[in-house]
């Protein structure tokens, strides 16, 4: 008998997926969510990815009035653009040549989902959380983030109701980008603080 | 030189407001305040490292149920006023090795705050 080749690879459901479905298949069987209900709100999740965020920051590079109001209230400056952004409470942190900004969760991994999407596994790591609040410029260098001496780091230790976002420096030779291209230099570790935008060649 | 406290209108200066009942506010920003040393039981929002530093009022966040209270299925009712507060890193690790204007801001409900 030839070993069959194209059957995939399969392995045994692991812990956190048999409880998924079990309490998934409970919750539909005892009438309290539907199947369509669980699809649709798995659909939510996956379509906030970090663009809405890139989005956010490139029109804060090009609005100097809109950045303004994104530092002062972040949820109605997000909201101004037309992002729904349910319950989210958001603080945006501006990096500047003088203070650069890292967001952390040390209780558990609090992250601005509805910006950002589902947070990496780094970011939810016991390494990550217990490290950067207290050596930061390590942990930083670690992403290949060098920060100078002279720039204050100043660490967000996400603990309640807030979020944040923070909002990276525009790169110089960006001055004539539009929005949209500005946009493609955000990724996600520039809005949490980790990485700094790439400069255009 | 810690600001003059406005026990009034606190929900006009909170970055985010709330219609619920809340605990008047006590902190302003710029006013010096220290993290209860304590450690009951239950579920927690301020972290132990942090317990026990002095730091700055950097703003009020807004009034929020108290999570201790919700995590016991109470109403978390008055609502507590939540800062954000702000520490030096060299008080806060002893051997801190960065630079010494470097802070760490974590959110701190009132109660578990008192003046410095």
């Amino acid at each position: 008998m030839s070993k069959r080749e194209d059957l995939g690879k399969y392995e045994p459901l692991s812990y956190f997926q048999l409880m998924e479905v079990s309490l998934r298949e409970l919750l539909v069987e005892k009438g309290v969510v539907s199947e369509q209900a669980v699809r649709t709100a798995l659909e939510d999740v996956r379509g906030r990815t970090p663009e809405r965020g890139a989005r956010v920051v490139a029109r804060a590079w090009c609005d100097p009035e809109y950045k303004a109001r994104l530092l002062e209230n972040g949820t109605r400056a997000v909201e101004s653009l037309g992002l729904d952004v349910p319950a989210l409470k958001l603080v945006v942190v501006e990096n500047t040549p003088q203070v650069h900004n890292v967001i952390v969760c040390t209780l558990c991994s609090c992250y601005p989902r509805m910006l950002l999407g589902i947070p990496p596994e780094w970011y939810k790591s016991r390494n990550y959380r217990s490290r950067v609040v207290r050596e930061p410029r390590s942990v930083l260098a670690e992403f290949g983030t060098k920060i100078a001496k002279r720039v204050q780091i100043r660490v967000h230790d996400s603990t309640a109701d807030m979020r944040y976002l923070v909002l990276p420096m525009r790169p110089k030779g960006t001055e004539r980008w539009s929005e949209e291209r500005l946009a493609s230099l955000v990724t996600r570790d520039c809005m949490i603080g980790v990485s700094l935008p790439k400069r255009p060649r | 030189m810690p600001q003059v406290t406005d026990r009034s209108g606190s929900a006009a200066r909170a970055q985010y407001s709330s219609e619920l009942p809340a605990e008047p506010v006590r902190y302003a920003p710029g006013e010096q305040v220290r993290v209860r040393l304590t450690a009951p039981l239950g579920h927690i929002r301020t972290p132990y490292y942090i317990r026990g530093c002095n730091g700055t009022i950097e703003r009020l966040c807004g009034a929020f149920p108290n999570p201790e209270e919700l995590a016991q299925q109470r109403s978390g009712l008055p609502a507590q006023p939540l800062y954000r507060v702000r520490f030096l890193q060299k008080d806060v690790w002893p051997a801190y090795r960065g630079s010494p204007a470097d802070v760490i801001e974590v959110e701190i409900f009132q109660h578990w705050l008192e003046p410095a």
